[in-house]
């Protein structure tokens, strides 16, 4: 098992995460596609904490932090996509304008 | 991690093949409550790449906060916002598909060759694994990284405030005199609901 094996799978789930992210027209979609980046993220770092710094595993430590928050972000995110959902009656990203112009 | 190389690759390469097929799910499916349940199925086995990856707290956390916190919460999201709507076809959307594609695609092959191309300086010795994890990740959390720890506590709170106040009904009474009602501190200041009606109907508002 080497480092770049790891590194590959994460950015593919990286990659596939900004697919979804860009493409759906869900919004509760598209925070599923954050969370999936925001877990490749995470599996860089514990691959660079297990093969580069095994001792002092503060690659870990980030990682928890990075998990903290990625659990507020969803908490906000998921009030957010329903304070919309109650002012527009519908979650396609295509119809969420108000401030783009 | 005490098992044989044999084991370690070829549990990575189901793992990492459950993975790929399940972030691919998510994000082309159709159906949202597929997805999110094969959103469970990536972090599971994310979580499985970590115990290959000798961090066997930081699994147990994955699989507790993501699998049982973050996606409750999105399916508890995908049932308050339960509206089979087909969405508009929008001209010239498949451009923005395939454009999409594209680019993501062209992106994975730079990250990959960049990743197979640098010579990563590893130690090539198998590493001095820690036995105890936990341990350590406790000894970094309350000496070096205490003051983000403890902001972290204050940011979760901030989130779980921001969350309510954002997700709570109606912010404004739209009629200020209105009749009495009754105030304690306990109850937020929000207009009170009209009660579900007590014979049929059920589930109707939002």
């Amino acid at each position: 098992m080497q480092l770049q094996y790891f590194l590959v799978l994460a950015a593919a789930l990286f990659c596939i995460g900004i697919y979804g992210l860009i493409t759906s027209r869900n919004a509760v979609r598209v925070l599923m596609s954050i969370e999936l980046m925001l877990n490749a993220v995470n599996l860089n770092l514990m691959g660079f904490s297990n093969f580069l710094d095994p001792t002092g595993i503060k690659g870990q430590v980030f990682t928890v932090f990075v998990i903290t928050v990625a659990a507020a972000e969803a908490a906000v995110g998921l009030a957010i996509i329903l304070a919309i959902y109650r002012n527009r009656e519908t979650i396609d990203m295509e119809q969420f304008n108000l401030l783009k112009w | 991690m005490n098992l044989a190389e044999g084991v370690q690759i070829v549990s990575g390469g189901i793992l990492a093949v459950m993975m790929l097929a399940t972030a691919l799910g998510v994000v082309l499916l159709s159906n949202i409550v597929y997805s999110a349940f094969l959103l469970g199925g990536v972090f599971i086995s994310i979580s499985g790449l970590y115990i290959l990856l000798n961090a066997d707290f930081v699994a147990a956390a994955q699989i507790l906060i993501y699998v049982g916190a973050v996606n409750v919460l999105i399916l508890f999201a995908i049932m308050l916002v339960n509206k089979r709507e087909d969405f508009k076809d929008i001209p010239g959307r498949w451009i923005r598909n395939l454009s999409t594609g594209v680019v993501c695609g062209g992106l994975f092959a730079l990250l990959g060759t960049m990743i197979l191309v640098t010579p990563w300086s590893i130690n090539s010795t198998s590493p001095a694994v820690i036995e105890n994890t936990i341990v350590e990740i406790g000894k970094h959390f309350f000496s070096d990284f205490l003051l983000p720890f403890e902001l972290a506590s204050v940011l979760l709170l901030m989130a779980m405030v921001g969350a309510i106040i954002l997700a709570r009904r109606d912010l404004i009474p739209e009629a200020m005199p209105r009749e009495e009602t009754i105030t304690t501190s306990l109850t937020l200041p929000e207009r009170p609901r009209e009660l579900a009606s007590l014979g049929g109907g059920s589930g109707e508002e939002s």
